[in-house]
């Protein structure tokens, strides 16, 4: 467990913060330049924030009221950096075994050999990073984090440097860490699918201040928490995959709900999570027949909530799952909607990527 | 060895001895001030970096002017250390701090450039790690740096194999004590018929300077081979 609490004045805004990190992934989410970099920097020991205090497992990081700062080299952190950061002169090897020479004898070890094997880089060993891709890079970045015996886990934006398709390779191996070993994740990110993936606990940060803080579910679905804007606002579920169809459809069920996406790369039987953008779900106050998507989602509107511009954020309850909307103010008066209507949610399968969805957390335990 | 005379060897092999020394023993001070200036912010840098870069633009004479009057028998160094043992008055060990002195600015500066071409954000991931600043350094900032370093040192060699102003004016020209190849050259010009002595002594100094740019050569592609990575 992790606590921390961090205040430091920018230019134009003040960061002031304070949240606590339970095992598993937790997400520091917001836009960038809200001070998110800062807060891990000051649990890294990188940098050292006006006011503020960190603690992991009771033992002091730093405060400042008692006077307290831990050098960062005896902090016992591992930082997954944006840009991997390897050492040039090294090989891979090297590189990953360069932490745990430091690491004291009472530190958690995880064993090379499973690390390795986990991230997939035994074929590497031999290199130089100068010889690696990017995301090769950041899988021995990873590695490396791990393998210096940390308590906990800082990973700044660790996927931002890469393009999509390895963003797709790296996720996965986030997950593992996530659902296999022991050590807490602080994660850094602004990417709403990031979030959705992998957070356990989420931190929405917004302007400098922590608006939204609890498990990833119910965050994502509160409508009045948009670290992001309302744009890219959207939900998320815990679904079972319960089969795959003939024609490419995966049939998946949430809580009772059927849900038809597009097919998944996963055994039938898992139970996964998927994330559901506002813009892509529709609202109708009758059933619809004769429509192409193939979700049409018995619902109940619980709440409406105001965007600064034309739009309108919509929670929905379906089947006791919540699902948001993001639909026009005109469409809204048009329909005549409020809280308590029943509604449809119209939900099209092709557009949930890949991507938005992948292994839900706890499901190896 | 019949085409060098005995005060021709004797000023080879102290040159070589007075540069290697000098060498030596100013390249731990040499990467140090170099770190500091590259990677430090103090109250005075800009003097300490005056003062480092003063002896390539001071008349070697009045560099070596300063020296006798720091260091020699009478100077606050010179008499202090006497009472140590240790003298710079009119012997070798004059020479090479002499040469060691005039040497230094190069030195630095070649090292200074390579520090600052290294990414302090290496450093800072090495220290999430667990390495405190020395084993950083150590293990991090060192390796990176070691073809300026070695470039630092071998231009060091060579300035110091070529010092001449500040030795002489130090301490002065005494054959087999502190007689350079410079030195020498000069002294073997100031008698008629010296002139093939002195042309052998040049053309020792130009295979020196050579066989020493070669070997900085060689070792820095290997280490650039080493941590470049490609």
């Amino acid at each position: 467990m992790l606590s921390v609490s961090v205040s430091q004045a920018f230019e134009g805004f003040s960061l002031n913060v304070s949240f606590e990190a339970p095992q598993g992934i937790t997400v520091l989410y917001g836009r960038s330049g809200t001070g998110k970099t800062s807060i891990i920097n000051a649990v890294a020991g990188l940098l050292r924030p006006t006011a503020g205090r960190a603690e992991i497992h009771g033992r002091i990081l730093f405060d400042t009221a008692e006077g307290i700062w831990i050098p960062p080299h005896r902090r016992r952190i591992g930082y997954i950096f944006q840009e991997g950061r390897l050492f040039p002169h090294l090989t891979v090897q090297q590189n990953l075994l360069y932490g745990r020479w430091f690491a004291p004898g009472t530190a958690r070890r995880e064993t090379p050999d499973r690390i390795i094997d986990m991230l997939g880089i035994g074929h590497l060993l031999k290199r130089r990073p100068g010889m690696l891709s990017g995301g090769e890079k950041q899988r021995v970045a990873i590695g490396r984090a791990l393998l210096s015996g940390p308590e906990i886990l800082l990973a700044d934006e660790p996927l931002a440097a890469l393009d999509d398709a390895r963003k797709a390779d790296i996720l996965p191996y986030f997950e593992r860490i996530r659902d296999e070993l022991s050590v807490p994740v602080l994660y850094v990110s602004h990417s709403a699918s990031e979030v959705a993936r992998l957070a356990t606990t989420v931190v929405a940060i917004e302007d400098g201040r922590v608006t939204g803080l609890g498990p990833a579910r119910d965050v994502l679905s509160d409508p009045t928490v948009t670290p992001l804007g309302i744009r890219s606002a959207g939900a998320m579920l815990t679904a079972r995959l319960v089969r795959h169809h003939d024609d490419g459809i995966s049939e998946l069920d949430a809580g009772g709900l059927p849900l038809l996406l597009p097919r998944i790369d996963h055994a039938p039987g898992r139970t996964l999570r998927v994330r559901i953008e506002a813009q892509d779900v529709m609202i109708a106050t009758t059933h619809p027949t004769d429509i192409s998507a193939l979700n049409v989602l018995p619902a109940v509107l619980t709440d409406l909530r105001q965007g600064d511009g034309p739009g309108v954020l919509a929670r929905l309850d379906a089947g006791g799952n919540t699902i948001l909307a993001r639909i026009t103010r005109r469409s809204c008066d048009a329909l005549g909607l409020r809280p308590g209507m029943p509604v449809f949610a119209v939900v099209k399968a092709v557009s949930v990527p890949r991507e938005a969805v992948g292994d839900h957390p706890g499901r190896h335990v | 060895m019949e085409w060098l005379s005995a005060q021709e060897w004797q000023a080879v092999a102290l040159s070589l001895r007075v540069a290697f020394w000098a060498t030596l023993l100013s390249l731990p001070a040499g990467v140090w001030v170099a770190f500091i200036l590259a990677r430090r912010d103090f109250p005075g840098k800009q003097l300490l970096n005056g003062l480092v870069m003063l002896p390539l633009i001071l008349p070697p004479v009045v560099t070596g002017y300063l020296l006798l009057l720091t260091f020699g028998p009478q100077g606050p160094a010179g008499s202090a250390l006497a009472k140590a043992g240790i003298s710079f008055a009119f012997n070798w060990a004059g020479a090479a701090l002499a040469a060691a002195v005039m040497a230094f600015p190069l030195m630095v500066r070649a090292i200074r450039l390579s520090l600052e071409a290294v990414d302090p954000k290496l450093e800072e991931a090495a220290g999430t790690l667990g390495a405190s600043r020395v084993w950083v350094f150590l293990t991090v900032t060192l390796p990176l740096i070691l073809p300026g370093v070695l470039a630092g040192a071998i231009l060091a060699f060579a300035k110091a194999m070529g010092e001449f102003g500040a030795t002489i004016t130090f301490v002065s020209n005494i054959p087999g004590q502190t007689q350079t190849v410079p030195s020498a050259i000069y002294a073997f010009l100031q008698v008629p018929g010296g002139e093939n002595q002195a042309l052998r002594l040049v053309l020792i100094s130009v295979a020196v300077a050579m066989g020493a740019l070669l070997i900085s050569e060689i070792l820095a592609r290997r280490i650039a081979r080493r941590t470049g990575g490609t």
